[in-house]
């Protein structure tokens, strides 16, 4: 009922401003957070930034926004988030790479909703933690209202979710005393399906190679059986697809770089990696990023080392550095207060921060040519706030993605207040049909 | 006689380890009157002596200059478990939830590990107290104020039993949690299991009363029963019972609960509290804000809720307090307030929901909660607004003593610091 009543009151939100066409903002501080800070306007145009700068000339027809002297930033890049996915975790093998969150986008979750209103743009939807190898992820843009497959941010790199540690290793026994037992049970284990896969995947990948190789000198054979589970991990050997590995402690993750160079190929990213700052050295030299939680720690064993200083040890040790949600684990509407965090802690600058939850992400995602700064020429994924972003006074009044706004806080207002107003509406409407008591329970 | 022993005890430790000192050049805010820059603060002792612009140090005061800092009274939480869960995952550190439906009798003071690593992790964001609140069965136990300062508890404590936990029966049929899943159970079925429970709490009051009577008038063979004896204090609206109650029928419960057994209560954890914000006021009863960071209640909730709740019992005109229910992150209490600010509270409510306004819910408005003289000197020392994290807390204050703000996370920040 109340999911019905919620969707069909937004489902005209984003047709607020057209995408084609050309949008000014002006009377803005932009952060750029790649090119410092820029007093003026910014000119949006096919769902790109055209022009910013302190005069920037529009079209006639184009629709001004007067931002009121508010700041405008980069839409928020989440590395890590269950936002929008309906089922998470296929806990009954340890190797799920044949499995797609692409396959299970549910673009009517709210939080979808809500983290857009908190600024984020672009999430990296991904599988659970319950497998060493879970499945295959999905970059999306937050467009609400909009169906599972415009959400998807068309043009990312393909990616895969890893995890190690604790939760993979559950299943083997310990408070799941009872159960039926799986493999792994121990970080030993969890490196040896980590391995295994690899190897399997290598000869599957010769097998692949051997066949074209013949069809190539023009011997007719059979090709080799096509492997679900093996195509994805073939890709990651050939660099095609990212890893994104959830990660803890720091004997765990200087074994995945080691397995990953084993077999040839890099971790793109550490997910969580709250013990990075201890190997970030190695991390730096493997080349893999690390996007961790703000200051999350001490709920469970292996969060016990966790130190909300981990983005800037990492960040000063060179390794590419993002913070995620892991929403709904944290919720995407405190990724720029978690920014702010590291400003305490850590004393990183403004741009620092703020690349945290913005270009870092993008590198990471290897989206960063289209998202992830204020730049002529990127997407116009664009966060308007009335105070400075790191303050924690500031509230997002406005988000556009690709142009287009869809987000304003002004017309959420109304229409929360349009909502209550038809509910209460029914609810009037149901009170002489049911007994008081049963009414109550009604809900 | 216990009681009065600790009290003393807790006196003479404290003046034991205080070193006289003056903060100079520093921006007083005092809470309970209005900001006074450029200003001496001196502390003597375990007290505050005073403060203003001209005022005079005192002989073997020790001067700290604090040009361009700011000092306020430290913060307090008025919900944590510090002290009684370390690790979430592991039940062996977890001493929060007693079994049993009626425990009146636990006292959390006694559980609190003074060794806890969340105690100097709290302190570095400017947290000098916490309400530490036991849960479980509908009542948990004696909520203690503590301190996040001391060797023992005994030196901890503040308050032994400044409020006593309480939940009442539910009425929910949403069913949530790892282990059943989520799901709705029957209504009906619901009703009749709460009314059973309701039943059983009346009964224990009843029951609790009746001891009260019958110790006023010890007959032959009157047996002191340590469960009723600990309901005495909240019997005679010392104690007052701290009712957690989020949704609408578990706070209209909890009114009606407090009206029919005529108890001193204070609401916490609060969500659907709108419909009853006048009869709050009117009925003067505080309430322990919510864990601010909670996801909003139902899909077609504001994005705000529940940031935006303490703006509304602000307007109400109803005295509050942040609590973080929780040990990972009471030092994230006064983001949670920034929020708030955020979300139309003003700045002045939010630091005083912080500290004065809960000194004065727990009682403690003559020792704690603002820069008065003759309070006792929990301070922090700021470069700035201490409810951004762009501000460092540079020093802090606990009862006139200097306590370190170093943790463990300052501790691993620095050793792997030099590695890299």
């Amino acid at each position: 009922m109340n999911r019905r009543l919620f969707l069909s009151s937004l489902a005209l939100a984003p047709s607020l401003a057209a995408a084609a066409g050309a949008t000014l903002i002006k009377n803005a501080k932009i952060l750029t957070v790649t090119k410092g800070r820029v007093d003026g306007s910014l000119l949006i145009r096919d769902g790109r930034i055209a022009a910013l700068g302190a005069e920037v000339l529009a079209p006639a027809d184009a629709v001004t926004i007067d931002a009121g002297g508010g700041y405008l930033m980069p839409g928020i890049v989440d590395c890590h988030a269950h936002v929008g996915a309906d089922a998470i975790n296929e806990g009954t093998i340890s190797v799920s790479s044949m499995v797609r969150i692409e396959d299970v986008l549910a673009p009517d979750d709210v939080q979808i909703y809500r983290g857009l209103a908190a600024g984020v743009t672009t999430s990296n939807v991904l599988h659970g933690s319950a497998n060493t190898i879970g499945g295959q992820c999905s970059v999306v843009k937050m467009r609400w209202g909009r169906s599972a497959a415009q959400m998807v941010f068309a043009g990312a790199r393909p990616g895969i979710k890893f995890a190690l540690g604790e939760n993979v290793k559950r299943a083997g026994g310990g408070t799941n005393l009872g159960a039926a037992l799986r493999y792994p049970a121990t970080r030993m284990g969890v490196e040896d399906v980590v391995r295994e896969a690899f190897n399997e995947a290598r000869a599957y990948q010769r097998q692949r190679d051997e066949y074209q190789t013949r069809v190539a000198k023009g011997e007719r054979v059979l090709p080799p059986r096509r492997d679900w589970k093996l195509d994805p991990l073939v890709e990651v050997l050939e660099g095609k697809r990212l890893v994104h590995a959830h990660c803890y402690r720091s004997d765990e993750i200087l074994m995945l770089l080691r397995a990953a160079e084993e077999f040839g190929f890099r971790i793109r990213t550490l997910q969580h990696g709250l013990e990075a700052y201890k190997v970030a050295k190695e991390i730096a030299k493997h080349g893999a990023g690390v996007s961790t939680f703000a200051d999350s720690w001490s709920y469970k064993i292996e969060a016990y080392d966790a130190i909300p200083y981990n983005a800037a040890l990492c960040l000063r040790a060179g390794v590419l550095t993002s913070l995620n949600t892991d929403a709904p684990v944290t919720q995407q509407r405190h990724l720029l207060q978690d920014a702010a965090k590291t400003l305490r802690y850590g004393q990183l600058t403004d741009d620092e921060a703020l690349s945290l939850i913005t270009i870092n992400p993008a590198r990471q995602l290897m989206i960063d040519d289209r998202v992830g700064s204020l730049e002529v020429g990127k997407d116009a994924d664009i966060v308007l706030t009335d105070k400075h972003p790191l303050s924690l006074y500031a509230k997002v009044q406005k988000v556009f993605i690709d142009g287009e706004m869809f987000f304003n806080r002004e017309q959420d207002a109304r229409e929360r207040a349009e909502r209550a107003a038809r509910r209460q509406a029914l609810i009037e409407k149901l009170k002489p049909a049911a007994p008081p008591a049963q009414k109550k329970g009604a809900r | 006689m216990n009681r009065l022993m600790l009290a003393a005890a807790l006196a003479t430790a404290a003046l034991v380890h205080a070193e006289n000192f003056a903060l100079r050049g520093v921006t007083v805010h005092p809470i309970s009157a209005a900001e006074v820059p450029n200003a001496v603060l001196v502390v003597t002792g375990d007290r505050i002596a005073g403060f203003g612009a001209k005022f005079p140090i005192p002989k073997g005061h020790k001067i700290v200059e604090a040009k361009g800092l700011h000092v306020y009274p430290g913060m307090i939480d008025s919900a944590s478990v510090l002290g009684l869960s370390e690790i979430g995952s592991v039940r062996e550190t977890q001493d929060i939830e007693e079994l049993g439906d009626f425990n009146p009798q636990l006292r959390t003071m006694i559980a609190v590990n003074p060794g806890s690593e969340h105690i100097p992790v709290s302190r570095a964001s400017g947290i000098t107290a916490s309400l530490v609140v036991p849960a479980g069965g509908f009542i948990g136990g004696q909520a203690a104020l503590m301190h996040l300062d001391g060797w023992t508890w005994e030196e901890m404590t503040v308050v032994p039993s400044a409020a006593m936990q309480m939940r009442l029966p539910s009425q929910e049929t949403t069913v949530t949690g790892r282990a059943f899943g989520a799901g709705r159970r029957p209504y009906a079925e619901v009703r009749r299991r709460y009314e059973e429970q309701m039943q059983q709490v009346r009964l224990f009051f009843e029951q609790a009363r009746a001891y009260q009577a019958r110790k006023a008038n010890p007959g032959l063979g009157f047996k002191t029963n340590l469960r009723m004896e600990a309901m005495l204090p909240v019997l005679a609206g010392k104690t007052p019972l701290m009712i957690v109650a989020p949704r609408e029928r578990a706070i209209r419960d909890a009114l009606a609960f407090a009206e029919r057994e005529r108890v001193r209560i204070v609401l916490a954890g609060v969500r659907e509290v709108d419909p009853f914000l006048e009869q709050i006021a009117r009925r003067k009863i505080p309430i322990v804000l919510p864990d601010l960071y909670q996801v909003p209640l139902e899909e077609d909730a504001s994005i705000d809720d529940p940031l935006d709740l303490p703006a509304r019992l602000a307007k109400a005109g109803i005295p509050f307090a942040f609590g973080s229910y929780n040990v990972e992150r009471p030092r994230n209490l006064p983001f949670q307030a920034a929020n708030a600010v955020g979300q139309g509270l003003s700045h002045e409510a939010a630091l005083r929901a912080l500290t004065l306004g809960a000194a004065e819910i727990w009682g403690v408005a003559d020792r704690l909660g603002s820069l008065d003289a003759g309070k006792l000197a929990d301070l922090i020392l700021t470069d700035g607004d201490p409810l951004e994290p762009r501000t460092q807390i540079r020093q802090m204050w606990i009862q006139g003593k200097a306590v370190s703000l170093d943790n463990r996370h300052t501790r691993l920040y620095e050793q792997y610091r030099k590695r890299l």
